[in-house]
């Protein structure tokens, strides 16, 4: 008997920990599998079917969906960034009550991203707030419409404002967690070594935040790619975007091969994103010490 | 290089007053040391002659200079954190270089400069490294090396050995100290360590509850504390205090200890006349109580009292006593080693050209107010 | 010279002052406007005059439910209990052992865990129908709360493995000397000091369940969950039920964010200084 209490010790963590990594890989291993064969088989053999109506069918916005999703990303990312940066500086400073406008601020981690969609339509509709202020103030004499396919380029904008209110939050709160894991004496020394704040920033808060800066970028790049309820609930198809058309190709068309193929891009485009993520970027000074 | 002056630094964070009306003078190519215990407000002092917080009332003087409300880069002044802030993204080089660059220095002149301190602080060889391959005493030493390449106004260092071993920090002080001789920049120290204090500052700063409680040589500090604050404060171990009632006979001045009377000498008789019936509290460190036989040869006036050996601390270089005198402790150091029996009796001499009387109501130095009243 | 030190000193500070109040007004607002909205008449919505409505209404609310909401914010809560339950069964143990064993492996476990966390799980959705169907799970609460656990899965083990540990092992072996298993130690002396952590990431898990539509709108046909209900129902609908739906999506997130405002921010590695 002690030989099995001695076994059971040894492997107790193992034991705690098999059932939630079996679960976990069978809930991602399985699906992977199985939509590779959606996506390549017609009646249990294999074909193309599915790829050709994604790249050539008329009723397929694949290319479309694939650039926006890329356009998107690209705006709303760099935006993000941006503000959050200069949120967790701001945020990194004393002033009165600095504890309730950091919670109002990171209010936005816990909306929907369908919620986020709606909210802003309330701002944006044609009787939304934001035009009944521009109309009353007298800037404008007709509403801007930001909805409806002839003005798509305004639903695009609509959906960047909505995602930088939304899912800034989040790079936000990962800089100033990394920010506030600088010790004030590393800034409080350039200063006192005559550095202005932009100084400050360029030379030592930039760098020593690096890994916190790459964590974010690649947490909302991921997440960026899988954009879907604003996109949905803003523009519908008018801005056709992966996740969309995966959802639409499934449920309206149930062309389960060619939701697959979306998936899996939607997969792919992500293991690539991390792949070059864990190649490329290191923070120098890190990896050669501790 | 330049004289500060503090006016009347107040310095709150919410309710709490950390710094309480600071006047304070340091002259040019001072050595000035602030010492306190945790939470004087010796550092919130620093942080605000850096200009790292603004204070919430009075002035700080460069020279004439008001900078009070100037950022620290309008100052030109450097300083030694205790952490020592050694930018990890930077190699040594850089680290030292970066206050340089920041003040666009020719490039030449910067590597003149950051090898002259290098050198200075010996760590040449260090320069290509990266902070985490240092230890800690060349962290510090970098750090130092930034502080004085670019020969500021004023070097502020904040308990800048404390992250240090034993050994090393003692070493580090005579060589700290050396160094600010041979650049002679006006240097503010803060530590809450006496020894640092004593061995390195040319005057001290003695603060507490955000208060400044005495300036002066450290030898000044040390014979003539202004209150009881201080004289607890400096010296280990720590002075023996023990309330007792003046009695004014004739001539005679009879300090009433319950446990035993001290006899002074007529030199005592201006400062404590008009304390005559009232208690005072009187202080006298445990060096300047002599076991029989040990009183030095110098020592005249002398007041004997018998205790018993309450306990014996063997230090090698010292022996500390405990001698309970019936309804008190009195600790008695004697240099060299020696034996005592736990139990047995010992008369000791109180040398009572080194006694201390303080008021028992303001805690303040009877001499030394009277010191201060001659001045 | 010194006047001018003051000025800008003064002027920085107006300054902070000044971006603070925009940012919280830009992130504030629309809340406020959009649950406003949500109970704001049609005439004061419809007419260009009135930016803050006057007269206030709960018939779209009620409207909204009665075409399903309510059914919807139900299977809602029925799917984000299920999800709990589930990933607090199997990610608690393992967070635990993250959080207090040393053992071969340990690190590259964490890491794949992690990096399962990063991995799109709205992906896993499509190809689930078909195993779904087969088992006889699709269209079910049940269903869409499996996948949902493999969403929470490992933002449970992080975090509950952040709070084991965050809980001292001095105290669990103070009591193991005192006469408890490894076993009482845990349930007597640890789970108790996590207990207000957990609970936190309990909601937390509640809220990333309530939100999610991607899977859940593949998944479901008429078991819907509320944001699938409000994708495929409310969309065609009038503006102002629009409003209402964002209300009633958000309101519980609102609430629950409030009473776990302390943690909040600590969920996400912050101290404030």
């Amino acid at each position: 008997m002690p030989n099995h209490v001695s076994f059971v010790e040894k492997y107790l963590p193992y034991i705690l920990i098999a059932p939630a990594l079996a679960y976990m890989l069978f809930f991602i291993g399985y699906p992977l599998a199985e939509g590779l064969h959606l996506a390549f088989t017609v009646n249990g053999v294999f074909s193309l079917q599915n790829v050709e109506y994604l790249i050539s069918s008329p009723f397929s916005k694949f290319w479309d969906a694939l650039t926006d999703t890329f356009l998107l990303v690209l705006v709303i990312i760099p935006i993000q960034v941006a503000i959050a940066l200069g949120l967790a500086m701001l945020f990194n400073m004393k002033f009165p009550a600095r504890h309730v406008a950091l919670y109002l601020v990171i209010l936005p981690l816990t909306i929907s991203d369908v919620a986020a969609g709606l909210i802003w339509y309330s701002m944006l509709s044609a009787n939304g707030f934001f035009n009944k202020i521009l109309l009353n103030i007298g800037l404008i004499h007709q509403p801007i419409y930001f909805f409806g396919y002839q003005y798509r380029p305004m639903e695009f904008l609509a959906i960047v404002i909505t995602e930088v209110w939304r899912a800034t939050a989040i790079v936000f709160v990962i800089l100033f967690a990394g920010l506030q894991m600088i010790s004030r004496d590393h800034i409080e020394a350039a200063e006192v070594f005559g550095a202005t704040p932009w100084q400050r920033l360029r030379y030592i808060v930039f760098p020593m935040l690096k890994p916190s800066l790459q964590a974010a970028l690649l947490i909302r790049t991921l997440f960026a790619f899988q954009i879907f309820g604003v996109v949905w609930v803003l523009a519908g198809r008018d801005i056709p975007i992966l996740a969309g058309e995966a959802y639409y190709e499934q449920v309206e068309l149930h062309h389960t091969g060619v939701a697959a193929i979306y998936a899996l891009i939607i997969a792919a485009i992500s293991i690539s994103i991390g792949y070059v993520y864990i190649k490329l970027f290191k923070a120098q000074y890190l990896e050669e010490g501790r | 290089m330049v004289d500060v002056h503090l006016k009347g630094i107040v310095k709150r964070f919410g309710k709490t007053i950390a710094v309480n009306g600071i006047n304070l003078d340091i002259r040019d190519g001072e050595f000035i040391v602030l010492l306190g215990p945790s939470g004087c407000g010796k550092t919130t002092t620093l942080r605000v002659i850096a200009g790292l917080e603004k204070p919430d009332e009075g002035r700080v003087l460069f020279g004439d200079r008001d900078v009070t409300y100037l950022p620290p880069r309008e100052r030109n002044v450097s300083m030694v954190f205790q952490s020592y802030a050694i930018w990890p993204h930077m190699k040594v080089y850089d680290n030292i270089a970066f206050p340089l660059k920041i003040k666009k220095f020719p490039k030449e002149e910067i590597d003149k400069r950051v090898k002259w301190a290098a050198e200075l602080l010996q760590i040449s060889e260090l320069l290509d490294r990266y902070p985490h391959q240092l230890s800690g005493g060349q962290r510090q030493r970098v750090a130092v090396a930034r502080a004085i390449v670019v020969e500021p106004d004023v070097l502020l260092m904040d308990e800048p050995l404390s992250n240090l071993d034993a050994l090393l920090r003692v070493k580090m002080r005579s060589e700290l100290k050396k160094l600010q001789r041979r650049i002679k920049v006006t240097t503010i120290y803060v530590t809450h360590d006496q020894v640092e204090a004593m061995t390195m500052g040319d005057r001290i700063a003695v603060m507490n509850k955000g208060k400044i409680q005495q300036v002066g040589r450290p030898d000044e500090i040390y014979l003539r504390p202004a209150n009881v604050f201080v004289a607890g404060f400096v010296g280990t171990p720590q002075m023996n205090f023990f309330d007792a009632t003046v009695e004014i006979k004739d001539d005679e001045i009879i300090l009433d200890a319950s446990d035993f009377k001290v006899r002074l000498p007529k030199d005592y008789l201006p400062v404590l006349q008009e304390y005559n019936g009232k208690t005072v509290i009187v202080g006298i460190r445990p060096e300047h109580i002599y076991p029989e036989g040990h009183a030095p040869t110098t020592a005249k006036k002398l007041s004997w009292v018998e205790g018993t050996v309450d306990f014996v601390e063997a230090l090698g270089s010292d022996t500390i006593l405990h001698l309970n005198t019936g309804s008190m402790i009195l600790v008695v150091k004697i240099s060299g080693s020696h034996r005592y029996e736990i139990g047995s009796k010992v008369k000791v001499a109180l040398d009572l050209s080194n006694i201390h009387v303080f008021d028992k109501e303001s805690q303040v130095s009877l001499l030394y107010k009277r010191q201060r009243g001659v001045q | 010279m010194v006047e001018s030190s003051i000025v800008r000193y003064y002027l920085r500070k107006l300054v902070i002052a000044a971006l603070v109040i925009v940012v919280v007004v830009w992130v504030v607002t629309p809340f406020i406007i959009s649950m406003l909205y949500a109970f704001s008449s049609k005439d004061d919505y419809y007419s260009p005059n009135i930016i803050i409505p006057i007269h206030y209404t709960i018939q779209h609310v009620k409207m909204l439910l009665d075409l399903g909401a309510t059914q919807a914010i139900i299977n809602s809560v029925i799917v984000a209990v299920i999800t709990i339950l589930l990933s607090f069964a199997l990610g608690l143990p393992a967070g635990y052992a993250f959080a207090k064993f040393a053992f071969k492996g340990k690190d590259s476990l964490k890491l794949l865990i992690i990096g399962l966390r990063m991995f799109p799980i709205l992906v896993i959705a499509v190809p689930l129908v078909t195993l779904y169907i087969r088992l006889g799970l699709n269209d079910t609460l049940l269903g869409v709360a499996l996948a949902h656990t493999s969403m929470a899965l490992p933002f449970v083990i992080i975090i509950s493995s952040s709070i084991f540990a965050g809980v001292p092992k001095e105290l669990e072996e103070a009591a193991m000397i005192f006469g408890l298993d490894r076993k009482g130690a845990f349930f007597r002396i640890t789970m108790p000091l996590a207990l207000p952590g957990l609970a936190a990431a309990a909601i937390f898990t509640f809220i990333m369940s309530w939100n999610e539509v991607f899977i859940a709108s593949v998944l479901t046909l008429t078991h819907r969950t509320l944001p699938a209900f409000i994708l495929t129902s409310a969309m065609a609908a009038p503006d102002f039920i629009k409003f209402a739906a964002g209300f009633i999506m958000i309101l519980p997130a609102m609430i629950f964010v409030f009473i776990a405002r302390k943690y909040l921010i600590t969920m996400w590695g912050i101290t404030l200084k």
